[in-house]
């Protein structure tokens, strides 16, 4: 067996990786499946808090590049799922201290014995970010449903098709209901036309999200919440499962869906 | 906009820089100025200059090629009617081409182009994906594009920019100063639409059901009509 490395990233900044990239974690755990979560957001972590795992870090992923400790001495496990792990990023370092071939490597000494690596990448397109897709073998886009983080993911799918590394699939992140019913945010339907990528997750806009972040407790852990069911249904479609799309109540939208959601192997326009 | 003294295509040889009638020097400035504006495009090309029956001597010629070296252009011919070009030419060691009208009528008899066909195009591009933002695509000639061109991406063409597909981007089309290029799309919503020098913005709202259209420079200005024409 060997992992299927995930990285989760945007273009732009606060959309939501670290909140996916903990919560799919969670999710995938709870599934039976052996997860690392990596962040690979060098001096700016704070996946490690979202987990609530901050104060078990002893090394994080520039000791293990610079020989300071070992890989599995850097691995720090989840309190309350078994197979949970995290590698967590460097708090002070800068971020030239990581190559992409670093990641590559890492990633590939941790595939014999895990499921999924999950790699939280930092923001921008610079150097954090090739770090982050370098080892992926897949790549979930994140964006809010706003005009900007629509631009920016655009970006960053067009750099990725163009390593090869896609097709990436997308999570729209913060939908809010009502406003797109009032007609003040944009719909699925219009964020995937203007992406014209797979959809894997639609997470909706959820204030236990952020009780949850602020607690170490990521919302996964009680599917009961809109969000907290978002990233299982993920999850279950992350591990092939088919599940169905919550209806919206926008017209077409249906329709629009089965186009995008082309079957596995089906060539990618 | 002034009328250009200078006219520069895209050709399957490379640019093809064609001088006006004004003075020399007036006509230097000029090609500087558009060489300047459009440096990035040019760079790494070669160009054939179009003098006409002008009479230019080695320094002139010369002058010319030392003003497009600055730009990575290499001058590899002159066109003219007048024996003394002619002769300078071939002295500076550059090819002297024909009188205008030949090489294409040469073409023309051996069946390889259209008998209508004004010049030789640089060649299409073809791009088969989505072109999205961020992303720059720039060619001499023609650039078709089977995909949709995104919001945030750039087109710029030598001459036509056809685009299979969504067109939200920015496109130039004729962009070395061509008013006969057009720009056709099935769904024609550009940011920003350029032909030659014209600038065009799409209106604000969407329309419900698009139609294929071209944009064309029409009467000094750019017009979109619907495809096929009624
Ligand atoms: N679905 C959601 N509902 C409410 N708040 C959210 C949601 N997703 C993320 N947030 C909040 O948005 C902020 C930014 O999220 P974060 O995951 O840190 O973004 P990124 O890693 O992309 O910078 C956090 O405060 C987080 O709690
Ligand atoms: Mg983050």
């Amino acid at each position: 067996m060997s992992a299927r490395v995930v990285t989760v990233t945007s273009g732009k900044g606060g959309v939501g990786k670290t909140t996916v990239v903990a919560n799919l974690g969670v999710a995938l755990a709870m599934r039976g499946q052996r997860v690392v979560t990596i962040d690979a957001d060098i001096g700016l972590r704070n996946l490690d808090v979202m987990l609530g795992l901050e104060n078990r870090i002893v090394y994080d992923l520039v000791d293990v590049v610079e020989g300071r400790c070992r890989l599995r001495q850097a691995l720090v496990r989840d309190k309350r799922l078994q197979e949970l792990y995290l590698l967590p990023a460097a708090q002070t370092r800068d971020k030239s201290a990581l190559r992409a071939e670093d990641m590559v490597r890492i990633c590939d000494e941790l595939r014999e014995s895990f499921d999924f690596l999950l790699v939280d990448s930092p923001a921008g397109i610079e150097q954090g970010f090739r770090n982050a897709v370098a080892p992926a073998d897949e790549v979930l886009i994140v964006t809010n449903p706003e005009v900007a983080a629509v631009r920016d993911a655009d970006r960053v799918i067009g750099l990725i098709e163009a390593e090869g590394k896609g097709p990436a699939r997308l999570i729209i992140n913060r939908l809010k209901p009502e406003l797109v019913r009032r007609g003040d945010m944009m719909d699925t339907a219009a964020v995937l036309e203007l992406l014209a990528i797979d959809l894997i997750g639609i997470v909706p806009e959820d204030e236990t999200v952020i009780v949850a972040a602020n607690t170490g407790r990521p919302i996964a852990f009680t599917d009961h919440s809109p969000a907290g069911r978002a990233f299982h249904d993920i999850a279950r479609r992350m591990l092939g499962e088919e599940v169905p799309f919550a209806p919206l109540k926008e017209p077409g939208f249906l329709e629009r869906l089965f186009r995008w959601m082309r079957p596995e192997g089906e060539e990618q326009r | 906009m002034e009328p250009d003294s200078i006219a520069i295509k895209g050709t399957r040889q490379g640019l093809l820089i064609t001088l006006g009638e004004e003075p020399w020097e007036a006509l230097v400035d000029a090609l500087a100025r558009r060489l300047e504006k459009g440096a990035a495009f040019f760079r790494g090309g070669r160009a054939a200059l179009d003098v006409g029956s002008r009479s230019l001597d080695e320094t002139r010629i010369r002058q010319v090629q030392d003003l497009l070296a600055r730009y990575e252009v290499d001058l590899w011919a002159v066109r003219s009617t007048a024996d003394a070009t002619i002769l300078a030419t071939v002295r500076l060691g550059l090819t002297p081409l024909l009188g205008p009208e030949d090489a294409a009528r040469r073409a023309q008899s051996r069946g390889e182009t259209h008998p209508e066909a004004p010049t030789h195009p640089a060649g299409g591009l073809v791009v088969e994906r989505t072109v999205r933002s961020g992303q720059r695509i720039e060619h001499p000639g023609d650039v078709i594009v089977i995909g949709d061109v995104h919001a945030g991406a750039e087109i710029i063409a030598g001459r036509h920019i056809i685009v299979w597909g969504k067109l939200h981007g920015v496109v130039h089309a004729g962009a070395l100063g061509d008013e006969s290029a057009v720009v056709c799309a099935l769904d024609l919503a550009p940011t920003q639409l350029r032909i030659a020098d014209h600038i065009a913005r799409s209106p604000e709202e969407r329309r419900r059901r698009p139609v294929p259209e071209m944009a064309r420079v029409h009467k000094g200005r750019i017009e979109a009509i619907p495809w096929p024409h009624r």
